[in-house]
């Protein structure tokens, strides 16, 4: 079963995401912050990884710093979901390796699973 | 601020000099001037440091303010995505009715956050752009199609009209389509029943030019110095319109300037209005 991990602190936001992606067939699971969630990727391995950028106990930049220097979690693709939406934000995770940035507020949650689904088939 | 201090050091000695025989009265009329010169630039220089500072607070405060806003606005939006998903529960017309008014409302919400954030950043002048070839010809037939059912349900007809073969434009094609669509959303809004919206795309020169004609309720002549203006609505609008911030406008001025484009008007009050903008051509 393809898997997936989803990083995000926002309680609503993390359950209904999770909920839907499950009802799609996918094992998901999730962490409320950025150190359980590097620790997560580390020992599950994902398929794909959702990331959130404002995160307690270390930021989504660092995750996704620390996932790219790792041998075991570097090629693991990741989407970034957040909030943060300035062009500075945008380059700085792209340099740092994310596959694709979505801007959470701006996107329904079908069409969220939609690009989830469309990076899993690549 | 020196140069003026510089000038009434003279001026004042000039006239001293011209008027007062003792060398000491002149020498002290000078010192004072020269005081007060100082003392007045200091508060006229303070002034204007504590408005930039202000200012620059002031935007920075929308823009966490807009960041925070933002979460718990798409949880309530993925919540009710849930919700109105029949795969999950049945829904009644009742049911239906009012959750599509809380969806509307919220999605309202979000489009106000993000134009404050826009209207931050072009104050800040940090609307920062990612240039790229685009067909602004495919742009226009995408939020027609987006667009279409809106309008349709406020009786107002889309049309689209290309002149000749258009090359791509070269710009940042999600800002642009912001414009676009605030300038669109705009004449449909603005158009009474029955009404006719069309836009128009050419080229101009080295641009590409984009044109968005109604035949709404116009803009009073009087108010036509306003219409890029920050909150602005004209009083023939305000009085039945209570939906829109006025941002529409100032966001899509702000856009067009920072891509090195032009953006202009003509309208007739009762008659309608033809907005326009150019971008450049993709080299």
């Amino acid at each position: 079963m393809t898997k997936i991990i989803f990083v995000e602190d926002e309680p609503t936001l993390q359950k209904t995401l999770c909920d839907v992606l499950r009802k799609e067939g996918y094992d998901v699971k999730a962490a409320f912050d950025g150190v359980a969630g590097l620790e997560l990727i580390k020992l599950e391995k994902p398929d794909l990884v959702l990331l959130d950028l404002i995160l307690p106990k270390m930021d989504g930049f660092t995750v996704l710093k620390k996932m790219r220097e790792d041998e075991e979690t570097k090629d693991i693709p990741v989407m970034i979901l957040t909030n943060l939406e300035g062009t500075f934000d945008v380059e700085r995770v792209l340099e740092l390796g994310a596959t694709t940035y979505l801007v959470k507020a701006n996107y329904e949650l079908r069409e969220v699973v939609e690009k989830i689904k469309k990076m899993l088939e690549k | 601020m020196g140069v003026v201090t510089l000038g009434t050091m003279l001026g004042t000695y000039l006239i001293a000099y011209f008027f007062v025989d003792q060398p000491e009265i002149v020498a002290l009329i000078v010192i004072i001037a020269t005081g007060i010169i100082f003392i007045v630039g200091h508060f006229i220089i303070s002034g204007f440091v504590y408005l930039a500072e202000a200012n620059r607070m002031k935007s920075e405060f929308v823009s966490i303010t807009s960041h925070q806003l933002r979460t718990p606005l798409s949880a309530v939006k993925w919540s009710l995505n849930l919700l109105m998903d029949e795969r999950w529960q049945k829904l009644d017309q009742k049911q239906k009715e009012y959750f599509e008014i809380m969806k509307t409302s919220n999605n309202r919400m979000i489009r106000l956050v993000n134009d404050l954030l826009d209207v931050s950043r072009i104050e800040q002048g940090r609307l920062d752009m990612r240039p790229g070839k685009f067909s602004l010809d495919d742009m226009i037939r995408d939020l027609i199609a987006e667009i279409t059912p809106i309008a349709r349900d406020g009786g107002v007809s889309l049309g689209f009209e290309v002149e000749g073969g258009v090359p791509e434009g070269w710009a940042d094609a999600e800002r642009v389509r912001l414009a676009l669509q605030n300038l669109v959303d705009n004449a449909v809004k603005y158009s009474n029943d029955g009404g006719a919206v069309k836009i128009k795309l050419g080229r101009f020169g080295n641009f590409l030019k984009c044109e968005v004609h109604d035949n709404g309720v116009g803009i009073p002549e009087h108010q036509k110095a306003d219409v890029f203006q920050k909150f602005f609505r004209s009083d023939n609008v305000r009085k039945y319109q209570t939906e829109g911030t006025g941002l529409g406008l100032f966001i899509a001025k702000g856009i067009v300037d920072a891509l090195g484009g032009k953006i202009g008007f003509s309208s007739k009050e009762n008659q309608g209005s033809d907005f326009w903008f150019t971008i450049p051509i993709a080299k």
